[in-house]
């Protein structure tokens, strides 16, 4: 089993979604993240999907998703293949607790505070899941209120020129 | 007179601008994709559309079956014969989750649907109303598309949508949901038919390397074999096949669904391919040097186990479906286009010549198969007939001419083998689902598809009692159908494989029948029984001679096993002879 990640170009239509998870589920493949929202077409959803899978199966399951109606392209890759990251978002509830380490621990992890109020702070972080987990963790002796973090996103290292790829559709 | 006016101008009163109720629009959307005949049943959630329905019954043919999975299976094989899309109507709730097995039998075997399901009015959506089910999702896994009408505007330009769906590409059911506020809500009538969708190529682009590959290995393979599917019929390529074949001088075998696509009175027709196929292109698929395969999907009852499966040989895979290559086993040389398109470049550069040695082991191999199976089995020495007798009788009193409708099991098995397909498109079966039921239905739109047919439908004492109602139809149409079943009192095939592979315990499997003979004549449709040999042939005749509806019960042997065999999980090699 290998994590890949799989790109799928579709219209944004009601039902879309559940037709592409029917992929995965009626192969028993959990889908470990999953992001949703419009490509830079309007009309184009993107969706960025991460799953462990059998290298043998995982063709199979990619060109399945590309036979459903609605759904103009499915691509899979690698880790290497990729250029990925998510947001996480903490909650902090504000405190006599909190004092300057709390701002150095920020500035080095390269996350930034997004808010601050009398009730709580938000620290915003962008990376890997590892990253934001590992924030999350040296966090927590502050007490962290909230912890959300996004599914992936990526971007491939393929040649392709997507952006027009996917305009040529609409035109 | 009013009914006439409107059906007379039909075609001009096409984007008149008129304005018109929904459930009138879908009417019209049908008349406009070409539609005569349909299939369904009415329900609450339907109505409105059937009322519409009255006002063109010049134009729609509409039968009324008796369960709405026999108005699937009966839709299911007009479709196959005419290729056309079948349409079925149905209202929602139970009578839409009764098309399920329809559906899912239509996606599995490529058969293209157009399926209409009433739902409650938009506003209750979601509510657990009166007869609501969620369809689009229920359906989503057994149809090509699917879509939920909730707006009059909607409903013209999503039936030309699903009409193009369901015949172009790979041919598959597309299911309509159409609320009930859609259908009585009125607007401006404007048709255009289907003529791309964006996010959809049926027909691929086809690559001329990938047919100069093929080309290459067929051109130098001294053992190859053609393995022909249903593809070659959906696409009409018997012709092309013919040519390829002969051409190349390639033993051609079919598949299940494949079969009538190749005369099998042709010298390079080698038999079926699969678990209960014939010998010879089952052994051989192990011994070819290149396998060319045609619109057909590696079904596991046809590779066996998939590792032991042509390891030896390269193979050519010709489908539509892209997602069909390297799915099951993987190819040397996919060829992604309509077997057809495909077959048509191949004949251009494609040549061979006579394969003596290679053509002689397959009738080796068919020698020891008729020495220790055939022979046995149509000309059966013991008390009770065998299954092979009645339709080797039939295929030679109807000169392999009929159009046989099969259900599921042994009987299906035997009529595979034993009957000799002389002209394209003359097998109705249920093959990827294996729906037991659905014989006597799809004989009943065979029929409606093809008046002038012969139409035979072959089933078991188990799988005719599934969809028994739909004799109603026969009657109700008068409709010349022949129904055989093949009773033996049992779920023969189920047996089977308890007597095999579960040491014989015979668990639930025996059935105690009703007078079938009865049954049939309570319908007022002639009917018959035999259990003697001697009487076989009269009653076949008897059968194909009368002019009306037939049913004619045969008591066959219990213990008979359909033979030879791959046994589950065996590579197709290993294929047993008894």
């Amino acid at each position: 089993m290998k994590e890949y990640t799989i790109t799928v170009f579709s219209e944004n239509n009601i039902g879309l979604l559940n037709e592409v998870t029917i992929v995965f589920s009626r192969r028993k493949i959990n889908i470990e993240s999953l992001t949703v929202s419009e490509s830079e077409v309007k009309g184009i959803s993107r969706y960025t999907i991460v799953a462990f899978m059998d290298e043998s199966k995982v063709e199979n399951v990619v060109l399945q998703l590309e036979k459903i109606i609605g759904v103009f392209k499915a691509l899979y890759f690698e880790a290497e293949e990729i250029v990925h990251q998510e947001v996480a978002l903490f909650k902090i509830a504000n405190s006599s607790k909190l004092n300057g380490n709390l701002e150095a621990l920020v500035r080095n992890q390269n996350a930034k505070i997004l808010t601050v109020n009398p009730e709580f702070l938000v620290i915003e972080k962008v990376g890997y899941k590892a990253e934001n987990q590992q924030l999350f963790n040296e966090l927590e002796q502050y007490g962290v209120l909230q912890f959300a973090r996004s599914g992936r996103v990526a971007v491939s290292c393929l040649q392709k020129d997507f952006t027009k790829y996917l305009k040529e559709f609409v035109a | 007179m009013e009914t006439a006016t409107k059906a007379e101008n039909i075609k001009e009163m096409n984007n008149t601008g008129e304005t018109l109720s929904g459930a009138e629009i879908l009417v019209r959307s049908l008349i406009q994709e070409g539609v005569d005949t349909m299939f369904g049943y009415i329900g609450g959630a339907i109505m409105p559309v059937y009322d519409a329905l009255y006002d063109y019954q010049k134009e729609l043919k509409h039968y009324m079956s008796r369960h709405e999975q026999g108005a699937t299976h009966s839709a299911q094989a007009y479709a196959r014969l005419t290729k056309k899309p079948g349409v079925c109507f149905t209202t929602s709730g139970p009578g839409a989750t009764n098309l399920l097995t329809g559906l899912a039998d239509a996606y599995l075997d490529s058969t293209p649907m157009v399926v209409i399901t009433g739902q409650v009015p938009s506003g209750l959506l979601g509510s657990d109303a009166f007869q609501e089910t969620n369809m689009v999702g229920l359906s989503m896994p057994v149809t090509k598309w699917n879509f939920q009408i909730t707006k009059v505007e909607e409903i013209a330009e999503v039936m030309a949508k699903a009409f193009y769906i369901a015949r172009t590409g790979r041919p598959g059911p597309v299911l309509i949901d159409i609320t009930k506020d859609a259908q009585v809500q009125k607007t401006e009538y404007k048709y255009e038919r289907c003529k791309g969708i964006r996010s959809y190529q049926p027909v691929p682009k086809l690559n001329m390397g990938e047919i100069s590959a093929a080309a290459e290995l067929i051109n130098s393979a001294k053992k190859p074999m053609i393995l022909a599917g249903q593809g070659i019929l959906l696409s009409g390529a018997e012709q092309e096949l013919m040519e390829f074949a002969e051409k190349t001088q390639t033993p051609v075998a079919c598949t299940l669904l494949g079969l009538s696509s190749f005369p099998t009175d042709h010298p390079l027709y080698v038999g079926m391919l699969g678990m209960h196929g014939n010998y010879g292109p089952n052994m051989n698929t192990n011994q070819c040097d290149v396998l060319i395969a045609i619109g057909m999907r590696f079904d596991d009852r046809v590779t066996g186990d998939t590792s032991k499966y042509a390891k030896q040989a390269k193979i050519i895979h010709i489908d539509i479906d892209r997602s069909e290559h390297n799915k099951n086993i993987s190819v040397d040389v996919p060829v992604l286009a309509d077997a057809k398109q495909a077959l048509t470049e191949l004949n251009k550069v494609v040549r061979g010549s006579e394969r003596e040695e290679w053509m002689q082991s397959f009738k080796d191999y068919y020698q020891l198969e008729y020495e220790k199976v055939i022979e046995n089995q149509t000309h059966s020495s013991r008390e009770r007939i065998n299954m092979a007798e009645v339709i080797d009788c039939l295929s030679e009193k109807t000169n392999g001419e009929a159009v046989l409708c099969t259900d599921v099991g042994q009987h299906q098995m035997t009529s595979a083998r034993y009957y000799k397909f002389k002209n394209p498109n003359t097998q109705v079966t249920s093959g990827g689902l294996g729906t037991m039921g659905f014989g006597m239905p799809a004989a009943i739109g065979a029929q409606i598809a093809d008046p002038n047919a012969t139409v035979v439908s072959v089933s078991g004492d188990g799988g005719f009692q599934m969809t028994i109602q739909e004799l109603a139809v026969i009657r109700q149409y008068k409709l010349p159908v022949k129904s055989i079943v093949l009773n033996n009192s049992f779920l023969g095939m189920v047996r089977q494989w308890q007597d095999l592979f579960f040491e014989q315990r015979f668990s639930y499997t025996e059935m105690d029948n009703p007078d079938f003979v009865k049954i049939v004549e309570g319908y007022g449709i002639k009917a018959k029984r035999v259990s003697k040999r001697e009487e076989l042939q009269d009653a076949i005749q008897e059968m194909l001679d009368f002019p009306g509806a037939f049913f004619l019960e045969v008591v066959v042997e219990t213990e008979s096993n359909v033979l030879p065999m791959i046994a589950p999980g065996a590579a197709v090699s290993e294929m047993r002879l008894e």
